[in-house]
Order: structure tokens, then C-alpha cells, then sequence
């Protein structure tokens, strides 16, 4: 798989291919497979993806210490906000219903992990169906999607426990917005510079779950995470242009990871799990999951 | 190589790749050890899995995975009432095997029994849902669970590699890979041999029986 983002740019516009088409030719040369049957891969993870927003969004759900569940239904049926009526509400909400449906034990896609699985389903599925765009155009940007990961984890990092929160859904966001603005038909550099936009916004992102758990503030870091997606998505469409590469930002993220202090990647040592708040909720949900034999 | 495959994946039950889909997977390697659901496990618990796991639900993803659950199967949440039914006799601890900067944070002991076979399992999460198998029955090993794969000691006698790659061969077993170390000449020979097929119990059977053969284990694939 391609190292840097901009080498897939280049061959991609050299042949006027997509990023998807370059991406799944890649991955079929890498590991001898043929592209449909790689398609059929990320097809049966589509239908996953989608199965977790819908199960998300009945809004019944809670993870086991109780700290998160039932948000993805009030943004379906709660009072109306600026955003209403828009993708960027529904994206919002399909983003905290697959979270809440990994919280609660339930089956996701860990896309690039389990912890940032909320923002891809949440942003493709969500821009496709206000498009009416078929599962093929999501097929496509999952393979777009899957590239830039692979040039994340190549350069950078996908782990909280290594590079924090920045690495998780800061990667995802990355993924989500290069994929979403390949999908809504912007060209393979536009997709780059979305990929710079979102990874910009979330430079420096701590992991800092409370009691270590892959709940509170994972939720709804996967919702904001989402947001910056769809904020680079709209920008780079529209033309704008950051002027550091992609694969700059991505190797930025990565340094940054590398001086992070321990605290902050994914030990509850730090940042919102060292709150007073953070603290007592760790502490009485955690003997409740344990009397309660979890 | 990273593969594609890998960053949109794997399908798995909630909520930690690490702490839930990497511990179902070392609960089946530990299940291939004794051949099927152990009657009774003991499993010690290191680190973060000590300190986070229950949160996470990896008591009942290496309960699941004991049983034979793979990562993506919802009955893992019910694990632990599924393994009463199933008498599993199951038992948890929280343990520290070494010190912090020399065990992997995830990292989880397990001893299992069934019948006349137990074995005791060392093996780590390392992130995104890999795992390693680091030691079986005191021996260090390396064991990833992404191929099927065959481990023995053996007494380190001329032809002895000869011999089981023979035995594989007439099963029709394909090796992938196959490390040799041993302590010093005449010493144990240790063996760990990764293969493209699944190899059944008879092979594994052909090799104990072999009579400088000290013992030999079959792990699956448990990751893709």
C-alpha cells in the first residue's frame, strides 16, 4: 500500500483515476487478491456499518457502566438546533449511535479502531443518503478511506495508547473527510486537501477516557470528529486549499504523538479522566460494573 | 504490510479492540491448547486488563473465546451466564507477571483443563485486535494467531524436522514459516511451525506419539 498520500494523488490524476480505483488496485497487487473480491470485503463491512447506525439510532442502548447511551436518539427526536433538516445533524447523530452501540458490547467495524469507529459509517452513510448515492459510491470511498488509514498507520500512528485521540478519531476524521469529498466528486487532490483540513483541526487531541474506558468523552469526540470531517469536506469542495501536504500534517500528527505524555494516551493518568467529576464517575461506575458482575 | 482489509476492519463486538476483540482471540488460542472447552480456567489478569478490563468486557471476551466465540459474536455480552450452563468452571485474578516495562500492558495468564489435558497460556493484546502468544507451559514462544499453527518440543536429535515436515506433508499441510531454537546442542528442540491448512487432531496426534516428541500443541487462526 502506497506511503504517502501524495504518491496515490499523482498516479491517480497521471491515469484520470479516482483515489478508490488506485487504492483497490494496490491492495490487489499487495496481496495477490482480485479487486471485486476486495470490494465484496469492504461490501460485507458496509453492511455491518450500516447495521450499527440503525441499531444506534433506536436509542435504547447503554454501555455497561451507564456512562453513555440514549444521545443518537435525541438528535433524531430532541428539539431543533441551527443544523435541523440537514446532513450534518443526521451525521451527527449516526456518529454517536454507532459509538453508543460499541459502548454497549455491540457488533461494529473497528474502522480505524474500535474507539474512532463512529465517524466513517457516520459520514459516508449519512452523505450518501442525502444523495441518494448507491453502496457502490460507499464501496469506493471505504477503499479511499481504507489508503488514507494505511498511510496514517504508516507514518503516524492509529492508537490512542501511542498517539492519542488524534490517532483515533483524529485519523478517522482524515479517513472520513478525503473519502467523503472523493465521493461527492471532488478529484484526487481535493480529497488530499480535505485530508489536511481534518487532520489540522485535531492535532494535539488527547486520549483521556474516563477510567480507561472506551466511553466518556469517545461518544462524542467520534460526533466532533465526525463534524470536523464534514467542515473539511464543505471547505475542500469549495476549492480551499491548505498549503501543507497531507502527508506533512499526517507526519506531524505522528511527532506530536511520539512527545505526548503518557497521560494523555489512553491511561486515564490525564486530561478529562483526571477531573475531579472524571474521577468520581470512574471510581462509582467501576464498582458498579463490578457488583453487578458487569 | 498494512493491508486495506486491516484499517476497515475487523467486524467485532464493542467496546476495545484491544481489550475486547484482542482478548476473545487469546481465549480461543487458549481453547486449541486442551481441544475444545476447557472444564475449568483460571485466568490471571496483568496490567490494564487488571485494572480496566471488566469495564471493557474482557472477562467475557476470554470466556467467549474459551468457548469458542469468535470476536464478532454478539453471545459474548452473555458470556459469562452462557459458560454456568456450559459448566465452564471459570475464575478470575488479578495478577502482576513481571514488571511494567517487560510485560506488555495486556497481558493475561490462562490455565485450562479438560479431561486428562491442561496447559498454561502466557499471551499479550498488542492494539487492534492482534495478539501474541508469548509462552506455553513455561516455554517462550511467538505465536500470533494469524496462522494455524503447530508447537513442539522435542528432543534435538538429527532428522527430527525431516520427520514432521513429512507429516504434514501426507495431510497434505502446506508450512508457511517454521522457527527452530533449542538450548544449546542436545538440549530441547523447540518448534514452531506455521501452516497454510488446518490441521486436525490426527496430525497432531502423528506428532505427540512420535516418541522424541516431549509434547506439541495446534493453535488456530484467530486473526485474519
Amino acid at each position: 500500500m502506497y506511503h504517502a498520500l501524495a504518491d496515490a494523488i499523482r498516479d491517480a490524476e497521471a491515469s484520470g483515476k479516482t483515489l478508490a480505483q488506485v487504492a483497490l488496485e494496490a491492495e490487489s497487487r499487495d496481496q495477490g487478491r482480485p479487486v471485486a473480491e476486495i470490494r465484496d470485503a469492504l461490501g460485507r463491512a458496509l453492511v455491518i456499518m450500516r447495521g450499527a447506525v440503525s441499531r444506534g439510532l433506536t436509542g435504547d442502548l447503554y454501555s455497561a457502566s451507564g456512562l453513555v447511551g440514549g444521545d443518537a436518539a435525541k438528535l433524531r427526536t430532541g428539539p431543533a438546533g441551527p443544523m435541523s433538516g440537514t446532513p450534518f445533524r443526521d451525521v451527527l447523530a449516526r456518529a454517536l449511535a454507532v459509538q453508543e452501540v460499541n459502548a454497549a458490547m455491540g457488533v461494529i467495524v473497528a474502522a480505524p479502531t474500535a474507539g474512532g469507529a463512529g465517524v466513517l459509517p457516520a459520514v459516508l452513510t449519512g452523505l450518501a443518503d442525502a444523495r441518494g448515492l448507491g453502496d457502490d459510491a460507499v464501496i469506493d470511498a471505504l477503499a479511499t478511506a481504507g489508503l488514507i488509514g494505511a498511510v496514517v498507520a504508516q507514518r503516524a500512528s492509529l492508537s490512542g495508547a501511542e498517539g492519542g485521540c488524534q490517532a483515533e478519531t483524529g485519523a478517522a476524521a482524515g479517513m472520513a473527510a478525503g473519502a467523503g469529498t472523493e465521493m461527492l466528486g471532488g478529484s484526487p487532490s481535493q480529497a488530499g486537501h480535505a485530508v489536511a483540513l481534518a487532520q489540522q483541526g485535531t492535532l494535539g487531541l488527547v486520549c483521556d477516557p474516563l477510567g480507561g474506558l472506551v466511553e466518556l468523552p469517545c461518544v462524542f469526540r467520534n460526533a466532533t470528529g465526525a463534524a470536523i470531517a464534514m467542515a473539511a469536506i464543505e471547505m475542500a469542495l469549495a476549492g480551499i486549499t491548505f498549503a501543507i501536504p497531507a502527508d506533512e500534517v499526517i507526519d506531524t500528527m505522528g511527532e506530536i504523538g511520539r512527545s505526548m505524555d503518557v497521560r494523555y494516551r489512553e491511561t486515564a493518568g490525564g486530561g478529562l479522566a483526571a477531573t475531579p467529576t472524571g474521577r468520581r464517575l470512574a471510581r462509582e461506575r467501576l464498582f458498579q460494573i463490578k457488583r453487578s458482575g458487569g | 504490510m498494512v493491508s486495506l482489509l486491516d484499517i476497515i476492519g475487523p467486524v467485532m463486538v464493542g467496546p476495545s479492540s484491544s481489550h475486547t476483540a484482542g482478548a476473545c482471540r487469546l481465549g480461543l488460542l487458549a481453547r486449541c491448547l486442551v481441544g475444545g472447552t476447557p472444564e475449568r480456567a483460571r485466568v490471571e489478569l496483568h496490567g490494564s486488563f487488571a485494572r480496566t478490563g471488566e469495564g471493557h468486557g474482557t472477562d467475557k471476551a476470554i470466556v467467549g473465546g474459551l468457548m469458542g466465540f469468535r470476536p464478532d459474536d454478539e453471545r459474548i455480552r452473555d458470556a459469562l451466564g452462557i459458560a454456568e450452563r456450559e459448566a465452564l468452571d471459570y475464575r478470575f485474578e488479578k495478577t502482576t507477571l513481571g514488571e511494567e516495562n517487560e510485560v506488555h500492558p495486556n497481558t493475561v495468564r490462562i490455565t485450562v483443563e479438560r479431561g486428562d489435558r491442561s496447559a498454561v497460556m502466557v499471551g499479550s493484546s498488542l492494539g487492534a485486535g492482534r495478539v501474541l502468544v508469548t509462552e506455553i507451559d513455561g516455554y517462550p514462544v511467538e505465536v500470533t494467531g494469524s496462522y494455524h499453527t503447530i508447537v513442539l518440543v522435542a528432543e534435538d536429535i538429527p532428522g527430527s524436522v525431516a520427520r514432521i515436515a513429512t507429516i504434514l506433508s501426507e495431510d497434505g499441510i502446506n508450512i508457511a514459516t517454521l522457527r527452530l531454537t533449542r538450548k544449546g546442542r542436545g538440549g530441547d528442540a523447540f518448534m514452531v511451525i506455521e501452516v497454510d491448512e488446518q490441521p486436525d487432531e490426527k496430525v497432531r496426534a502423528d506428532i505427540r506419539t512420535l516418541p522424541w516428541v516431549r509434547w506439541a500443541f495446534r493453535l488456530d487462526k484467530v486473526s485474519a
